[in-house]
């Protein structure tokens, strides 16, 4: 490690392009859209930066409320979903042989490549209602003689939840995984010996311990899941828009680009709230527990 | 307890693998993460426009979508952003991960946790961001191929590099500072230094991250959303117009398509970092 000083053309020449491009791309964008936050619209297409608190103010009418209150329902629902599926999944991987480990690991993670369009679409092509699922229920229906009517699986906040799940449990896994992996077992052994059960040394040893990385795991589903936009918008049905659906709205239909940009900062604030909740709990954690340290 | 013993017992205790319930979960998990793809690829060979019973083996939709030429424009247009988002992630990911091995500067957490801000926040927020920001610079609409694609592959660079920045980053931390300084002693000057010895190490880590950037830009959907136009649609975008309108064998096979090359990136990818994994475990 040299210091900036030593080295200023080095230094320079490696910060300057990065910097300048998230500069131009990102923070000015951002700035953009947070100083229309604040302004009003005049006309059909002129915007005047005016300072003032309307559009705020519009995003707490009950209308957008419950759009906001169902996204965080949405997105954390999803999130308890992908910890219940995903922590068995995760400490079941850890604990295999090691030659199992990569190729599981691999099985986990592919999915995360795919193309997330491909994959909605192809939840689409199973579960619609002439779809493979209600085909194959239809089948085992006229197996045994009863009646049988498809379906409506897709179209509703159910289907949605099960896009994000889909989606976004890869994301749960791997910090789970990464998690137990990094733990000393012999706790474990020691309460086995003392003649604990199996829940209870996951309740009470193997959950505590993984609490980084369970909040690091939920974290990473929670904050994507709570922006998602295609999920929505291809598989919920015209009552279970999530926020960036309606942002998408005035962006490109309803044209109210000072109000869009006012939701789209309250996007931004609740995911660097659930990153700040996460800093702090982590700092409390550490400093509670330098201090029980004889 | 000997060390046969207390193996026996971790065993009992600690793999939960050969227990019935974590089976059972696996292979609940696995097929729900797989099988909607594998119907999805097996039924795009499929002779019925239906697409819900098996008809019979069949191309015909393959041909179709190659004879379809928005699509083929649109595979173009994909593949060249991909192409040049590549290029300028690598050139940006490096030196982010060159500057934050090698140099101490003030405000340097800070730093490290805006470069990763791109990653974190909601993509809708990037794209309409961008969209607005395009608009009032006044960025030229009408510029000729490949020129036009600027605004999504700009979009994508912002996006594509943090992740390359890390991957490297990653790697240099593993580079052993004597080498370096056996190079200097050796007589070697900092340009033979980058290309003899800094290179080949950070090599894997290179194509690695290459393989990242060009399926992430050849898989977004939501922030070239935001920016694309008429003449300049991509694949995601033109497969998602052809699924608002139906589920088709022919969106099937538009699918499988863009799912093979995405898949065989990857497992090239996973593969390399398999041997650098087994590498660091031996040295």
């Amino acid at each position: 490690m040299k210091s900036a000083r030593n080295h200023k053309l080095a230094f320079w020449l490696t910060f300057c392009p990065p910097t300048l491009w998230m500069l131009i791309f990102l923070l000015v964008p951002i700035l953009i859209i947070g100083i229309f936050s604040f302004s009003a619209k005049q006309g059909l297409v002129d915007i005047s930066a005016s300072w003032v608190l309307d559009n705020h103010i519009r995003a707490f009418d009950p209308v957008y409320l419950s759009v906001f209150f169902k996204s965080i329902g949405i997105a954390a629902l999803t999130t308890l979903i992908c910890f219940l599926i995903g922590f068995p999944v995760a400490i079941g991987i850890a604990s295999a042989p090691k030659s199992w480990k990569p190729v599981l690991l691999m099985i986990v993670v592919l999915p995360f490549w795919v193309n997330l369009l491909i994959r909605t679409y192809a939840l689409i092509a199973v579960f619609r209602t002439r779809g493979f699922f209600n085909f194959s229920l239809e089948w085992v229906a006229n197996l045994f003689g009863i009646p049988f009517e498809p379906l409506t699986l897709l179209y509703n906040d159910a289907a949605v939840i099960l896009g994000l799940v889909y989606i976004h449990l890869p994301f749960m896994i791997l910090p789970l995984y990464a998690g137990f992996e990094g733990f000393n077992k012999s706790l474990l052994e020691a309460a086995s010996d003392l003649g604990a059960q199996q829940f209870k040394i996951i309740t009470a040893i193997v959950l505590p311990i993984m609490a980084p990385s369970i909040i690091s795991g939920c974290i990473l589903v929670f904050i994507p899941a709570l922006g998602s936009f295609l999920t929505p918008e291809l598989l919920g049905g015209p009552s279970s828009q999530m926020i960036a659906n309606v942002i998408e709205r005035q962006f490109l239909a309803a044209n109210d680009w000072p109000f869009g940009s006012a939701l789209s900062m309250m996007l931004i604030y609740l995911t660097f709230g659930a990153l700040a909740l996460r800093y702090f709990w982590l700092r409390r954690r550490n400093f509670s527990s330098t201090e029980n340290k004889p | 307890m000997n060390q046969q013993q207390r193996k026996n017992c971790q065993n009992r205790i600690f793999n939960y693998f050969h227990q019935w319930w974590f089976r059972v979960i696996l292979c609940c998990t696995i097929v729900f993460l797989y099988a909607p793809i594998i119907v999805l690829v097996i039924f795009s060979f499929n002779d019925s426009r239906r697409n819900v019973t098996w008809h019979g083996f069949t191309f015909k939709y393959y041909e179709k979508a190659i004879h379809n030429n928005n699509l083929i424009e649109a595979f173009l247009n994909s593949l060249s952003i991909a192409f040049f988002n590549t290029v300028f992630s690598l050139i940006l990911g490096t030196l982010t991960a060159l500057l934050l091995w090698r140099f101490r500067f003030s405000y340097k957490s800070v730093y490290e946790g805006i470069i990763l801000v791109p990653i974190i926040i909601p993509e809708i927020c990037i794209g309409i961001a961008l969209l607005v920001f395009f608009n009032l610079c006044g960025w030229p609409n009408d510029l000729p191929w490949p020129l036009n694609l600027s605004k999504i592959t700009c979009a994508h660079i912002l996006f594509s590099f943090p992740f390359v920045a890390v991957i490297i980053r990653a790697r240099l931390a593993k580079f052993n500072l004597d080498q370096e300084e056996a190079a200097l002693d050796l007589g070697a000057n900092h340009k033979q230094i980058f290309k003899n010895v800094l290179f080949p190490h950070l090599k894997p880590a290179l194509i690695v991250s290459s393989l990242l950037a060009f399926t992430l830009s050849l898989d977004d959907f939501v922030i070239t959303f935001f920016m694309s136009g008429p003449e300049t649609t991509t694949v995601p975008i033109k497969i998602y117009s052809m699924v608002r309108f139906s589920v088709t064998p022919e969106v099937n096979a538009a699918s499988t398509i863009l799912l093979l090359i995405t898949i065989v990136l990857a497992a090239i990818a996973i593969w390399i970092q398999r041997g650098w994994a087994k590498e660091v475990e031996k040295s």
